[in-house]
C-alpha cells in the first residue's frame, strides 16, 4: 500500500502532509509527557521489531505469501500514540533508506498506514474488547480491528489516488478495498496468533499500553479521531458522493478491467457487488455490511480457538 | 521483501557525490522530485534533462546501472500494475506513460541518494531542521538495530526449519507466528539492556 512518487499530485501532498505533520506531531507530544523515560528505546527497537518481522512470510495458497504490517498488533502492544511514532518511523527508513514509497509520498503513506491504521484500529480494538470480555474477546477484538484497520487505510489511500485523479475512484475504491478485505483476513490472523504468543510468553508485556493509566485522554483521542475523520472527509465524501453516476458511466470499462486485472485482484472485486441488488451504491454498502460481518465471525472464531489452545502443542518453551 | 535485496553495497565507497554535504543532496533530491511530479507530459524536454543529470550522477558516483536497473525494478510492480489498468481504461486522467515516467525518475532518485548518504547524515541534517528529540532517538534506534534484528529473525528462522517437518499450513503459520511474537519479546528485552547502557554512559 505505500504510494510512490508521481502517483498523488502536489495538492494532495500537501494536505496529507499538513494532516500527518499534525497527528506525529501530537503523537510526539504526548509520548515526550507521558512515556517513562525507561521505555524511550522500546519505540526505536518496536520499529525495528516490526521491519524485521515483515519479513517473517506467511505462505498463501497458491505459492504466494503474506506478511504482518502489525499497526493494530504494536497498537494494543505500546497504545496509540507511540505506535502513531513507531509506525511513522518505519515509514521514513522505508522510504529514505530502500526507496520503499515515495518521499513526497510520505506525508499520504503516513497518514494511511500510521494514523489511519493504528487510530481507527486502537479505536475499534478497545471498543470491542470492551464488549467482549476475556482472552478470547480480545484476540477476536484484535483480529476484527486489524482486518478493519487494513480495510480503512487501503480506503484512504484510493481516496488519495482518486483525489489526484491517477485513477478513477470507481476503479480504485472497488479494488482497493475488495483486494484489502482479503489481505486484511490474514493480517488480522497473523496479529492475533502473535498477540496470542505475546500473551502467553509475557503477559506483563501486553499490558503495558500508554492509554490505560493516562488521566484525560478521552480529549485527547478524541483530537486524533478528529484529524482521522477530517482526512478522510477530505480524500473521500466528495468521490463517495459522487459514486453512482461515476460507476454508471463506466460501467462498460469496468467490466473490461475485470478481465485484464491479476486474478487476485478481479476475484474480490468481481464478488464485490452483488448482483441482486440493482443500485450501485446500495451495493456497495451490503457487500461492506456482509464483508464486515463476515470477518467479525470469523475473528469471533478465532479468538475462541486461541484461548481454547491453552496448552499449545507448538508454543515455545517457557524461559 | 527479501534482506539481501535490500542492503546497500554502494554506501560507503567514495566518490564527488558521496563527498557533497547531505543538505545539498536532499534539497537537490527535493528539487528534483518536485519537478518532476509537476511537469505535464507535453513538456518531454525536462523529464529528459531530469534522467540525463541522474546518469550523469550516478557515472560520477560510480554505481553500476545493472544494481539501479535491478533495484528499480524490485520496487515496480505496483507501479507497473496501475499504469497497466490506466493504459487500458479510457477515461483516467493521467496517461500511463506519464505515470510510469514519473515513478521511475523518483524511484532512480531516492535510490541514488540512499546509495550515495550514510542515513547517520540525514539524521544530522533532520537534527539541524529541529526536529523533535523523540524521532530522532527512535529513528537512530531504529536504524541501529534494524539489520541485527533481521538478523535475528533469519537465524529464528532457520531454527525453525531445522526443527519442523510438517509443512501443514495450520502449524506452519502458529510457529511463524510465535517466531514473530518472540522476536518482540526479544526486542523489548534488548531495549531495556539499552536503557540501562544508556544510563551507564550519562543520557540525561
Amino acid at each position: 500500500m505505500h504510494i510512490p512518487d508521481g502517483f498523488i499530485d502536489g495538492r494532495t501532498a500537501a494536505l496529507a502532509a499538513a494532516l500527518s505533520a499534525t497527528g506525529l506531531g501530537l503523537a510526539l507530544r504526548q509520548v515526550r509527557r507521558e512515556l517513562a523515560p525507561k521505555r524511550m528505546p522500546l519505540l526505536g527497537l518496536a520499529a525495528a521489531f516490526l521491519f524485521a518481522a515483515q519479513m517473517i512470510n506467511f505462505p498463501v495458497a497458491g505459492g504466494t505469501s503474506g506478511h504482518l504490517t502489525g499497526a493494530v498488533l504494536v497498537a494494543a502492544l505500546l497504545g496509540p500514540a507511540p505506535a502513531v511514532v513507531v509506525l511513522s518511523t518505519v515509514l521514513i527508513v522505508q522510504c529514505f533508506l530502500f526507496a520503499d514509497g515515495g518521499v513526497l509520498a510520505l506525508g499520504a503513506n503516513i497518514f494511511n498506514m500510521a494514523l489511519v491504521a493504528a487510530i481507527s484500529g486502537h479505536a475499534i480494538y478497545r471498543c470491542v474488547w470492551r464488549l467482549l470480555p476475556g482472552t478470547s474477546g480480545r484476540l477476536a477484538a484484535l483480529a476484527f480491528a486489524a482486518w478493519c484497520s487494513t480495510v480503512l487505510a487501503s480506503i484512504a489511500c484510493a481516496g488519495e489516488l482518486a483525489f489526484s485523479g491517477t485513477v478513477t475512484w470507481s476503479a480504485a475504491f472497488p479494488a482497493m478495498a475488495g483486494l484489502h478485505m482479503l489481505i486484511g483476513l490474514g493480517e488480522g490472523c497473523i496479529s492475533a496468533l502473535v498477540f496470542a504468543t505475546i500473551l502467553r510468553t509475557r503477559p506483563d508485556l501486553a499490558a503495558q499500553d500508554l492509554s490505560m493509566r493516562s488521566d484525560g485522554n478521552r480529549r485527547r483521542r478524541a483530537g486524533y479521531g478528529l484529524l482521522v475523520a477530517l482526512g478522510l472527509a477530505v480524500f473521500v465524501t466528495p468521490l463517495a458522493s459522487s459514486l453512482p453516476d461515476g460507476l454508471e458511466t463506466v460501467a462498460t470499462r469496468l467490466g473490461f478491467e475485470h478481465r485484464a486485472a491479476p486474478p487476485l485482484v478481479s476475484a474480490p472485486a468481481a464478488d464485490y457487488r452483488i448482483s441482486a441488488v440493482k443500485s450501485p451504491a446500495a451495493t456497495t454498502a451490503a457487500a461492506g455490511v456482509i464483508g464486515t460481518l463476515a470477518a467479525f465471525g470469523l475473528a469471533l472464531l478465532l479468538g475462541r480457538t486461541l484461548a481454547a489452545r491453552g496448552a499449545d502443542p507448538v508454543a515455545p518453551p517457557r524461559r | 521483501m527479501r534482506f539481501h535485496l535490500l542492503e546497500h553495497a554502494h554506501v560507503t565507497s567514495d566518490s564527488p557525490v558521496h563527498r557533497l554535504p547531505a543538505e545539498i543532496k536532499l534539497a537537490a533530491t527535493l528539487a528534483v522530485l518536485i519537478v518532476t511530479v509537476v511537469m505535464p507530459l507535453s513538456r518531454g524536454g525536462c523529464f529528459a534533462a531530469v534522467a540525463a543529470a541522474l546518469v550523469a550522477s550516478a557515472a560520477v558516483a560510480r554505481i553500476p546501472a545493472g544494481f539501479l536497473l535491478r533495484r528499480l525494478l524490485l520496487l515496480s510492480p505496483f507501479v507497473i500494475g496501475v499504469a497497466v489498468v490506466n493504459s487500458l481504461s479510457a477515461v483516467a486522467s493521467v496517461p500511463w506513460q506519464l505515470v510510469l515516467m514519473r515513478s521511475g525518475l523518483c524511484l532512480a532518485t531516492v535510490l541514488l541518494l540512499s546509495n550515495t548518504t550514510p542515513f547517520s547524515e540525514l539524521l544530522r541534517v533532520l537534527r539541524r531542521l529541529r526536529v523533535p528529540p523523540v524521532m530522532i532517538t527512535t529513528l537512530a534506534l531504529m536504524y541501529r538495530y534494524l539489520f541485527v534484528l533481521a538478523e535475528e529473525a533469519e537465524r529464528m528462522q532457520r531454527a525453525r526449519t531445522g526443527r519442523t517437518f510438517t509443512r501443514r499450513r495450520g502449524i506452519h503459520w502458529s510457529v511463524l507466528a510465535s517466531v514473530a511474537g518472540q522476536l518482540f519479546v526479544r526486542a523489548t528485552e534488548r531495549s531495556e539492556r539499552i536503557y540501562d547502557a544508556m544510563c551507564a554512559r550519562g543520557w540525561k
